[in-house]
């Protein structure tokens, strides 16, 4: 098992290494000539105006926030759904129950209108 | 630590790492082969026999290209994110099984690279991981179409990744592992239903359906794909996260988008499908044949729908396909609670 770890390990060093490669080799034979104009941010020829980090909606934050408990509550279904037949009947009410509650917090979420992009 | 086994899994794993590069080369080549062919065009066929060595011109013209770092970009982190995605992406790979054991000159191989027994979870975290990069490009551009890319990226992601994890429960319900070595092994027993007149095969697309859909319809999601590809909508964000990139930086995202539909479609395979169970000569041809079914899919998404709107694409996330697989949970938990004969 450990050993598993490791070998990936080693093939994320490798992989990290490849891409290194990769972009010194293309050092060598690119060309390299900026201009003022060249490092202008892309805006569709308009000139920037203001510095772009303006803000944004709110709702990325809740989803943001909505994911971390969803998440989790993934994260404590696995252990259950691998151990399924050992906890039997008793670890399937559990588990239901738990899954109530939380759909129960997501029509709360959805009534409230937190669901909503407009 | 047994070295021999060390060395051997690391060597397979080298291999596999150029395998899921120049898959991703020819896959780009295919899908505008075959986007051609839907769309009746010709398609790339300049360079070489039928174009076939189009995928080596790009790459090195894009190799060859100008890598322009804008004056507004956070210069380090703005270098680094594609890298990022370039390393996350092939390294899912390392659990996906490509068969049983071999023998190459006296040594046992193992023809994957790592069963370890949160192959599930650790192929999910990976693609966690890979926002990162989508998001610390999009921030250190110093641009807000790249800004806003990268936010709706994240946000896409993150909303498609919990249908996903949760797709999957009713497969572990079934098969009490998160190993994919394990998940495949649960698949190649054949069912014997009506007293052993017919075989039919114990792949889990036939015993979970529903998580079946929801894990296809995620996976798109999760790999930026079309109808899903709000993160890079030319229409109106222009390019998304990666409008400042050029040259190789570029091409890494590219290159990781690519090689995460691959993974994916090896995934839905392995764990859907029966990996490299089949008919006949069960093996990686049958892998790679399932496998390129899923890519071709892919490819006939992105000719046949149109793209989403943002409102309606997180509404389908969070509204439809989460309920249902919270449903498909329950239910599966059910039905396999009849089948042990515990209710």
């Amino acid at each position: 098992m450990l050993q598993g770890y490791a070998v990936i390990g080693l093939m994320l060093i490798t992989a990290i290494l490849m891409g290194s490669v990769l972009l010194l080799l293309g050092r060598l034979v690119r060309p390299y000539r900026p201009t003022p104009t060249k490092l202008q941010p892309y805006e569709s020829g308009i000139p920037d105006v203001d510095p772009p980090k303006t803000r944004y909606t709110p709702r990325f934050y809740i989803v943001a926030m909505l994911f971390v408990i969803f998440d989790i509550e993934a994260i404590f279904l696995y252990p259950w759904a691998v151990s399924f037949v050992p906890l039997g009947v008793y670890g399937y009410v559990t588990a239901v129950v738990f899954l109530t509650i939380l759909l129960a917090g997501l029509l709360y979420e959805w009534k409230k209108g937190a669901l909503e992009w407009v | 630590m047994n070295w021999s086994a060390f060395i051997s899994s690391y060597i397979f794993a080298f291999i596999v790492l150029n395998v899921m590069l120049g898959l991703m080369a020819y896959m780009t080549y295919i899908e505008r082969k075959v986007m051609a062919a839907m769309q009746d065009r010709v398609g790339p066929n300049r360079t070489g026999p039928f174009g076939l060595l189009q995928p080596i011109a790009d790459g090195v013209k894009l190799l060859a290209k100008e890598d322009i770092v804008p004056k507004n970009a956070d210069r380090l982190v703005f270098l680094i994110a594609p890298l990022i995605s370039f390393v996350l992406a092939p390294l899912s790979a390392a659990v996906i099984p490509f068969g049983g054991t071999i023998t190459v000159f006296g040594h046992d191989v193992n023809l994957y690279v790592a069963d370890i027994n949160v192959a599930v979870l650790y192929v999910l975290a990976l693609g966690g991981m890979g926002v990162y990069g989508i998001i610390l490009g999009g921030y250190a551009s110093g641009n807000r179409y790249s800004l806003l890319g990268a936010l709706r990226s994240a946000a896409q992601v993150v909303s498609y990744e919990l249908v996903l994890g949760l797709s999957l429960v009713g497969i572990f319900i079934l098969s009490g592992s998160l190993s994919l070595v394990e998940i495949l092994n649960a698949q190649q027993q054949p069912l014997t239903p009506f007293g052993g007149a017919i075989q039919i095969p114990n792949w889990y697309i036939l015993s979970q359906p529903l998580g079946f859909v929801l894990f296809l319809i995620a996976a798109v999601a999760e790999t930026n794909r079309a109808p899903f590809d709000l993160p890079e909508a030319e229409s109106e964000l222009i390019g998304g996260f990666h409008t400042e990139y050029s040259g190789f930086r570029f091409s890494f995202f590219f290159l990781a988008e690519y090689i995460n539909m691959i993974v994916v479609s090896l995934m839905a395979a392995t764990l859907f499908l029966g990996g490299i169970d089949g008919p006949i000569a069960d093996g990686v041809w049958w892998l790679a044949a399932k496998a390129a079914l899923f890519l071709l899919f892919y490819i006939w998404l992105r000719t046949t729908l149109p793209r989403f709107r943002y409102d309606q694409l997180m509404g389908l996330a969070w509204k439809v396909l989460l309920p249902l697989a919270v449903i498909n949970v329950a239910l599966t938990g059910l039905i396999r609670l009849w089948g042990l004969g515990l209710l």
